[in-house]
């Protein structure tokens, strides 16, 4: 019999210990499955077209949700702000404080969660159903190479919209931002935007916009791992596109802090 | 071990004692049987006795824990995913569920695996989608989503989809499974004309003894993993297991 480090007689650190077991069993496999992603992103044929689609599916469709989120953010953002900064008569600093608080780090991090929410569910819920109705067999049966076809094509298309949906997070931050400030002061428009850029550096917008890529990697890697191995039919569907979201937001949260600070190593004083 | 030199002559698809597990469970013991080209060869037995698992083993969806699963000549067991889409490009597969992409329509259904080989240009491959449609009798359902199709329709395009890169050997999940007995006669009269017509290979898993022989030419009996019968119908209609013998019978007037 294999010797197994969940044979402990006592019953609670055996199941704790089978937990450990089973986490880093799953989280092995995890590891594998990105290995194999960045291996077969490299090898022919290169799937343009449906990486095509799948850009349009993950970015061009998550374009009202971004948007209409960046408003909502940007407006609280700059209420919450003014209330601050009124206490010390820094009103002028609003744009500045809005711009710096959604380029470096709000703007990235709500666009990453929000496409956990919407990308990872779907993705999950995508290929776990294909999964389970034996879709992916099909189309490994018509000669097809599913992971190259199906799986690199939406981590990649993950990788590539994620920089772009924080862009326009950012500048739709800072319009709802200007329009809450517009109610309550009257400021210009080309004053506003003169006050938020005036501060930021290249060092301050490229750094925290290109780490969503980062973030655009573990969500297309983990909902296509969580989706490509759904079993169990329509439960097992769902539970891949909870655990896409779930997951998929825990490891950016925790991958971020990393990030912070390999940006604040990178550029001391700035960046992050 | 690519094994050519070990394979069977005449025979495209042969199991050498193959065994899978699924975990604690044993779905195949040392399972072997050979199929003679142009021939049709049913696999029967109860549910979960691994005939539906027999199909994927030699289509290389699935590998075996043990022996060999030889496909025209070519022992597959070793072969990576670059390797094994070659000797797809042979193939046709059948899934029990048909396997329609969704997302797509009917049409381009079919005429997905001749745009991967993007050997014709995009009007002729429409046509020929088209015209494998016109086979089953889904000629007017080129635009029409999987979704809004029955059971049989979506089992006929599904044969048309598997029939699209003229393949030289098709396997066929459960034909008739979930579908009205005119329909399932509509299906095994099309397997039948593949057959005879294109001399494809057939193997076929299915419970319907009627259809089976409507459709086979040698018949093989599975229970719990192990082959327990393989020959002509009549064969096995005078096994004799008892288990064989019932179960040949038991349909016949079905």
């Amino acid at each position: 019999m294999p010797h197994s480090i969940a044979s402990n007689p006592q019953p609670w650190l055996s199941r704790f210990l089978l937990g450990v077991e089973e986490s880093l069993g799953w989280f092995g496999g995890f590891c594998q499955f990105a290995g194999l992603i960045i291996r077969e992103s490299i090898r022919r044929p290169f799937e343009f077209g449906e990486l095509l689609r799948q850009v349009v599916a993950v970015g061009y469709r998550s374009v009202p949700l971004i948007v209409l989120s960046g408003l909502a953010v940007g407006s609280v953002l700059s209420m919450h702000t003014r209330s601050t900064l009124e206490r010390f008569g820094a009103e002028a600093m609003i744009p500045t404080a809005l711009a710096f608080a959604l380029v470096k780090e709000t703007g990235p991090l709500v666009t990453g969660l929000l496409m956990a929410g919407r990308v990872g569910a779907g993705i999950g819920a995508e290929l776990g159903g294909m999964r389970v109705t034996e879709q992916i067999d099909a189309l490994e049966s018509l000669a097809v190479n599913s992971v190259h076809y199906l799986v690199v094509t939406r981590v990649w298309a993950c990788v590539i919209a994620a920089p772009l949906l924080t862009v326009l997070m950012n500048f739709s931050g800072l319009a709802g931002g200007f329009l809450a400030e517009v109610i309550v002061s009257g400021t210009s428009f080309t004053y506003y935007l003169h006050t938020a850029f005036s501060s930021l550096a290249f060092a301050d917008y490229i750094p925290p916009t290109l780490k969503t890529m980062v973030f655009g990697f573990i969500i297309g890697t983990m909902s296509t791992y969580l989706g490509y191995n759904a079993s169990g039919g329509a439960e097992g569907v769902g539970r891949a596109s909870t655990q896409s979201v779930v997951y998929s937001s825990i490891g950016l949260i925790v991958v971020n802090v990393l990030l912070v600070k390999f940006i604040f190593f990178l550029y001391p004083g700035g960046g992050a | 071990m690519t094994a050519t030199e070990n394979a069977t002559p005449g025979a495209p698809i042969e199991l050498r004692a193959v065994s899978k597990s699924f975990g604690p469970r044993k779905v195949l013991e040392e399972c072997s049987f050979k199929v003679t080209a142009g021939t049709a060869f049913v696999l029967l037995g109860r549910s979960g006795t691994g005939k539906s698992v027999t199909l994927k083993l030699i289509c290389g969806l699935i590998k075996p824990d043990a022996g060999a699963v030889f496909v025209n000549g070519e022992d597959i067991t070793p072969l990576d995913s670059n390797a094994l889409a070659v000797t797809r490009k042979h193939l046709g597969f059948l899934f029990q569920t048909a396997a329609l992409f969704d997302s797509i329509s009917v049409g381009e259904n079919v005429a997905f695996p001749l745009r991967r080989r993007a050997e014709k240009p995009d009007p002729e491959i429409r046509n020929r989608a088209a015209e494998l449609l016109e086979s089953v009798g889904l000629g007017n359902e080129y635009d029409t989503m999987p979704s809004e199709l029955s059971g049989g329709m979506r089992k006929r395009a599904g044969l048309a989809r598997a029939l699209a890169v003229e393949p030289s050997i098709l396997l066929v999940d459960e034909p008739s499974a979930g579908l009205d007995p005119i329909t399932s006669s509509e299906i095994d009269q099309l397997l039948l004309k593949i057959k005879t017509q294109q001399k494809t290979t057939l193997v076929i898993v299915t419970h319907n003894i009627p259809s089976a022989r409507r459709v086979g030419d040698r018949f093989a009996f599975l229970d719990g993993g192990r082959l327990l019968a393989e020959g002509t119908a009549d064969e096995l209609t005078a096994s004799e297991n008892p288990l064989v013998r019932d179960f040949m019978k038991s349909q016949q007037a079905g």
